[in-house]
């Protein structure tokens, strides 16, 4: 049977058994919209704004290991939803976003709502393709949902010209689909995997350090199997958290600028390093020179071989999928004749101890001014470590992977890689679709939360009872951190000036908004919030210490044992 | 170091300006790129001549393999390889110069490709040295104009980059 494009587009979805498309409509989507609306296969979510689409289509698939879909107009619909596609890309996060594009005839004459999407996108997408023949449209979005899920994962973009979604032909969804020019590797080398575990039974200072890619490959528990039967040590980065259990005895917390001393010092002190999914950026091992001045084997696990050997020089780079070379590594250290070092492991974890004994991210609650922190560990406490936490970006962020205790993974979700203010409300959205009994959390701050506030009125529109909890210091907190630590104190443009009364806001757009002032009304605030307003989303305001800093602290350019600790000032 | 990558690439709209923007977005050097079809219609052959470090050359083939639409990605200066280009010079030749530009012409096999009363066009093939051996010999002042197309190579023997 001979379908539109706009059928076309609708069927490829169903096919892939998408249960939402995140969207906005717009001129050059009209057709696939009007498609849209006489099936009821998949549900549609109207955001407020095309970045929040991208975002909460991006939570979506981070929480549920599906891939998250967004649907947007041409021109200024695919350049708002382009910061939601670079943070979707920086975090290897699968997603396919389909984009509409003026008429083909028009390409290039500088038609109204025209960009060169394919161009403005190619940089931050894994790969993107523009529609040329309605034809091609059923594999190119086969391809899209293929190439978004595969390999290392990332953000797939197809570019519909709206001719093509009037024109017709015969409807046929391939089940599977292959590439000449991409194979992603799967098993890990034996051979280096076998020098791997001969490292790794030889090692008498071991760190397991674990980054997200142990979350988006789902190998948290061979992770778990693999550390406890070593019994070394575990670091998360700020991605990875959730990847290892955080209340389990082997977790030294998270590493990198704001990571605990146990962590930083146990990873710049090991001498093998297993990096499992992780990728050595600079926020999590410094100046890499410093991290070289320590002599150490590192053996690097990752499905990306341009992700090895990039920034610091290692000895063993495996490629392959996770849970693949892990269960190869468990299976040949059960076959292995040796053990590991009990008497070096022994001695190492005494000197851990030591480390830990500093308790770095201790803080003093005093009863007059609500700390920060108070707020994220009250906040495990009354959801017992079972919420999904959704953060921004900025200290609040930083706060929150410190001190809520991830057991699980894809309960943290929050912008590693591009750091993108705004995300925070969106991304609880896509949670909640993704999950809709689960509680979630979002940890934001005034200045993040204005970013994207709009989507206050989607949460209404779908009834997403999220529960926001805005740690406010009347700051651009980690700006003015940085300001008072290394800009001599001048706080430039970090006050956010006239802020709005974010409890008669929540209450304009519907909502429940309560503000908090004392220490003492934290818990009772947040159990309302939870527990009263179960259904409702809630807006917690809390008036926060405006000049409670992050620590521990490497600074910029810093090597990861030279901390800042809180001690120090 | 000097280094020639090969690539071979799906012949598709957009593809050479997925490897040109890899290139600038991550700040590596491309000292030339040549890049036509291949005898299979669906596929590019792209030349590259790069200078870095190891590390940089190895990052740019890992980050070149990347790219869904290469198929193939080779340093074809890793090993024994050939590797030409192309000049066409247009001089003013006129009166004495005509018979001494011949000359050198002929020295380094070039060829005379286009005549008027006062000039000619030289095709040139050869290694990059070697064009730029030719343009010293000559009297700066005959040159109106070059155009080169940069390298292309292929391995010696039994190297074959091909699907």
């Amino acid at each position: 049977m001979q379908l539109t494009g706009a059928e076309i587009v609708i069927r490829c979805l169903q096919e892939e058994k998408v249960e939402y498309v995140f969207g906005y409509p717009g001129g050059s989507v009209l057709y696939i919209y009007d498609e849209l609306f006489k099936q009821d296969k998949f549900k549609h979510v109207l955001v407020r704004h095309e970045q929040a689409a991208v975002h909460a289509a991006d939570a979506y698939s981070r929480s549920s290991n599906k891939i998250g879909v967004c649907l947007v107009t041409s021109g200024p619909g695919v350049t708002n939803a382009v910061t939601g596609i670079a943070t979707a890309y920086m975090d290897s996060v699968p997603m396919v976003v389909i984009s509409g594009q003026v008429p083909t005839a028009y390409i290039g004459q500088d038609a109204f709502q025209e960009c060169d999407t394919v161009g403005i996108t190619r940089p931050c997408v894994k790969h993107n393709f523009l529609v040329k023949d309605v034809k091609d449209l059923a594999i190119t979005l086969k391809k899209a949902f293929y190439l978004a899920k595969t390999g290392r994962p990332g953000p797939v973009l197809v570019d519909v010209p709206k001719d093509i979604t009037i024109q017709k032909c015969e409807f046929h969804y391939p089940k599977t689909i292959s590439m000449r020019s991409y194979n992603p590797v799967v098993k890990g080398h034996t051979g280096q995997i076998k020098k791997a575990v001969q490292l790794l039974l030889g090692a008498k200072r071991p760190v397991i350090y674990a980054g997200g890619g142990v979350i988006l490959s789902d190998a948290s528990e061979r992770l778990a199997k693999l550390a406890h039967s070593l019994g070394f040590p575990v670091t998360n980065t700020l991605m990875g958290l959730g990847g290892y259990p955080s209340t389990d005895g082997q977790f030294l917390g998270m590493l990198g600028m704001h990571g605990t001393v146990e962590a930083n010092m146990a990873m710049q002190n090991c001498d093998v390093l297993l990096a499992i999914g992780a990728r050595f950026d600079d926020r999590v091992i410094g100046n890499p020179a410093h991290f070289g001045e320590v002599a150490r084997k590192i053996i690097h696990i990752d499905i990306d071989p341009s992700s090895i050997s990039k920034r610091v020089k290692v000895d063993v780079p495996i490629v392959g999928n996770l849970p693949d070379v892990l269960d190869e590594i468990l299976h040949q250290l059960e076959a292995a004749d040796g053990k590991p070092d009990a008497k070096a492991l022994a001695t190492w974890w005494k000197q851990i101890e030591e480390w830990r004994a500093k308790k770095s991210l201790n803080y003093k609650q005093g009863k007059d001014i609500i700390m920060p922190q108070f707020v994220v560990e009250t906040l495990y406490e009354v959801t017992g470590g079972d919420a999904y936490v959704t953060s921004d970006v900025g200290q609040h962020q930083m706060w929150a992977a410190q001190y809520y205790k991830f057991d699980k993974p894809r309960r943290w979700i929050n912008s590693g890689g591009l750091g993108t203010m705004g995300v925070g409300l969106p991304y609880a959205m896509g949670v909640k679709f993704a999950n809709p009994k689960a509680t979630v959390a979002c940890i934001t701050g005034e200045g993040s939360i204005q970013m994207n506030i709009q989507e206050l009125s989607t949460c209404k529109q779908f009834h997403l009872p999220v529960k926001i909890l805005c740690l406010n210091n009347g700051y651009l907190g980690m700006v003015r951190q940085w300001q008072e630590m290394f800009h001599g104190n001048r706080y430039a443009e970090s006050y956010v000036d006239a802020l709005p009364d974010f409890v008669k806001l929540a209450e304009a757009y519907g909502h429940v908004g309560i503000r908090v002032t004392k220490p003492a009304d934290v818990e009772p605030a947040i159990r309302e919030a939870f527990v009263k307003h179960k259904n409702d989303l809630v807006f917690l305001d809390f008036l926060t210490d405006k000049t409670a800093n992050v620590f521990p602290m490497v600074a910029a350019g810093k090597g990861l044992s030279e901390m800042i600790l809180a001690e120090d000032l | 170091m000097r280094h020639i990558i090969s690539i071979l690439i799906e012949n598709e709209s957009g593809a050479l300006s997925r490897v040109s923007g890899l290139f600038s977005a991550r700040g590596y050097n491309i000292e030339s790129l040549t890049v036509a079809p291949t005898e299979d219609p669906s596929l590019s052959r792209m030349t590259i001549v790069s200078i870095g470090s190891n590390d940089i050359i190895e990052q740019i083939t890992k980050q070149l393999n990347k790219l869904i639409e290469v198929v193939k990605v080779v340093d074809l200066s890793e090993a024994a390889h050939i590797e030409r280009e192309l000049m066409l010079v247009k001089l003013r030749a006129t009166g004495k110069d005509r018979e001494e530009i011949k000359r050198i012409s002929d020295i380094f096999r070039g060829r005379i490709i286009d005549v008027t009363e006062s000039t000619y066009v030289i095709e040139l093939t050869g290694n990059g040295a070697k064009l730029d051996a030719f343009l010293s010999a000559i009297e700066s002042s005959l040159i109106l104009e070059t155009v080169r197309t940069g390298v292309s190579g292929i391995g010696r023997g039994d190297r074959i980059l091909k699907v």
